[in-house]
């Protein structure tokens, strides 16, 4: 199929990349794109089941629905950043990048094409859960567009993470480290299982500094039309941290940090 | 004149306060087949990751046909094929995969294909063209990860320790398709531990220790130059003719080696020994080849 499409010559090398990274992890789907898919439904079964007659954080709004939105972002978000770390930390660890590394790819294409293959990545399994998910909840869309700009945002912001992570780690277990300390706590603090207006002040001020809260309620706010914080507020704290962390990258790259020695 | 294949010039590498390069200069030029030859730790694959963008050099610069390797890279290692030491794939993919991924890194498309074809024929690949990377043979990633650094047809084609613990048949099959592309135009530049494939192929050697080029020229030159014939003579404990001396290369218990540049020389030795009363137990004359040069430059610690 991706053979047919007609591909300039200029462009065929970051294309040849991402297709090379795509076709990595539609080979292993079952556990890049199954495995979350069945984690997220674990959490909205076991949760809305628990909570759904007790909690209602908006108006006229159940648990369950209330749930949705942001476990899709959160499991979009983690499989970008395990997209493009655990393929660069993989290919570091075999020794295979080396195969990319001498090849004519600028640093440019060489983060595009990750990046892309982030968030196709992330977008693949948010749209999963999100279907799978319809058969449970009658799921209202109040403005898909924000939906979409947070989608593709935080899958780009989570991707480009994913490539410093991969970059700069040497081992599995330093990536592993980065997954547990950093991507687990942020994202299960960051209002995908509550709204931050139930948390006592301090830890509202707390959660406003985690850039996945922004992400999960911008996200959030295209489904509801409603929010804890402004959606223009997440979409500009979003767009801004993926542009400094794309900066970043494009420096790291450049220099060839830990890559071109 | 035709830009040479490989520029290298005053190339300098500090790994902290090791100095692994020290300010080589070494020019190849499109068409030969280079020998690199040296003890581990001589610095050749820092060379050859420095040519390849692997490593950026300290100071000094390379030119791959005229294109400088850090600031025309691009145009530099469109050149260039390498094939690293490490026996390294990708274990998601099978041969051809990665061989039409590779290509299409460099921006070649399924024109490439019959070229890929035959790279799979030419190394024996053809039937495992379908095989995933992790389920080949330690000999089969070799010839895989060969076929890869040649995916994209580069003119100047690099390989580093290609043949390090490959069998004879797998050696035999490279090298002729080798031969092959270097009689078609590639330049071939290849480090090897196998002093006796580099004779056998290589018309231009550089031997490096510690950094350094310590001989360069061509393959018969070297052998001529350093030791043409070598003559081991016993003779038991006796006190050489002044006139010997500058031949001898090793005395060792009573058996003395003499480096000969020619056959007339045999009998300078023998009648410069009569004239000493000096009596020949046994004799021994053989052709020099490249181990000689090399233990004569580089000493014995390779």
């Amino acid at each position: 199929m991706m053979e047919s499409i007609k591909i300039n010559a200029s462009i065929r090398g970051p294309w040849t990349l991402l297709k090379k990274e795509l076709l990595r992890f539609w080979r292993v789907a079952f556990q890049t794109v199954a495995a979350p898919v069945i984690t997220a439904l674990l959490y909205l079964l076991i949760f809305s089941h628990v909570l759904d007659k007790q909690v209602q954080v908006y108006d006229k709004v159940p648990y369950t629905a209330f749930l949705i939105p942001g476990l899709i972002m959160m499991s979009v978000l983690q499989n970008a950043f395990a997209n493009s770390s655990s393929s660069l930390i993989q290919s570091k660890v075999m020794g295979n990048l080396v195969f990319v590394l001498l090849t004519p790819l600028t640093h440019l294409q060489f983060f595009t094409a990750f990046l892309f293959a982030a968030i196709i990545r992330g977008l693949v399994v948010g749209l999963c859960i999100f279907l799978v998910a319809m058969w449970f909840v009658d799921i209202h869309m109040a403005n898909p567009w924000l939906i979409i700009a947070f989608a593709l945002l935080g899958s780009a912001l989570l991707g480009t993470f994913g490539i410093i992570a991969g970059i700069w780690a040497d081992r599995f277990d330093q990536m592993a480290a980065f997954q547990n300390f950093i991507i687990m706590p942020l994202s299960f603090l960051s209002g995908v299982f509550y709204s931050i207006h139930s948390l006592p002040p301090f830890w509202q001020k707390a959660s406003q500094l985690n850039p996945f809260f922004y992400m999960i309620d911008g996200f959030r706010y295209g489904f509801f039309g409603k929010g804890d914080v402004s959606p223009l507020i997440s979409l500009s704290v979003v767009g801004l941290s993926f542009l400094v962390l794309a900066w970043i990258t494009l420096k790291m790259l450049k220099s060839g940090y830990k890559l071109r020695t | 004149m035709t830009s040479p294949a490989i520029k290298i010039n005053g190339v300098h590498k500090y790994f902290g306060s090791l100095h692994a390069l020290k300010g080589v200069d070494l020019t190849i030029e499109q068409g030969e087949f280079f020998a690199l030859l040296g003890p581990n730790g001589a610095g050749k694959s820092t060379l050859i990751n420095i040519l390849a963008g692997l490593i950026k050099p300290s100071a000094g610069n390379i030119a791959v046909m005229d294109f400088d390797v850090v600031h025309q890279y691009q145009q530099a290692r469109q050149l260039l094929g390498v094939v690293p030491q490490e026996l390294v794939f990708d274990p998601f993919f099978n041969v051809r995969e990665m061989l039409r991924f590779q290509a299409g890194y460099f921006g070649r498309g399924p024109e490439n294909d019959p070229w890929i074809d035959e790279i799979l024929e030419g190394l024996g690949l053809t039937d495992k063209a379908h095989t995933n990377m992790r389920k080949l043979s330690g000999g089969m990633k070799r010839r895989a990860l060969i076929a890869q650094a040649l995916a994209h047809k580069p003119p100047v084609i690099v390989l580093d320790e290609p043949t390090a613990g490959v069998d004879v048949e797998l050696r035999q099959m490279l090298w002729e398709f080798i031969k092959k592309l270097n009689r078609a135009g590639h330049t071939i530049i290849l480090t090897t531990h196998y002093l006796e494939e580099a004779e056998a192929l290589c018309s231009r050697v550089a031997m490096m220790k510690q950094g350094e080029i310590v001989a360069l020229d061509s393959t018969s030159n070297l052998l001529n130059k350093f030791a043409g014939k070598q003559l081991r003579l016993s003779l038991g404990k006796v006190t050489l003719p002044q006139g010997l001396l500058p031949m001898l290369r090793v005395q060792d218990n009573g058996i003395f080696t003499f480096a000969l540049s020619d056959m007339e020389q045999i009998e300078m030795v023998l009648s410069g020994l009569r004239a000493a009363n000096i009596k020949v137990l046994d004799m021994q004359l053989s052709e020099a080849d490249l181990e000689d040069v090399f233990l004569s430059l580089v000493g014995n610690h390779s």
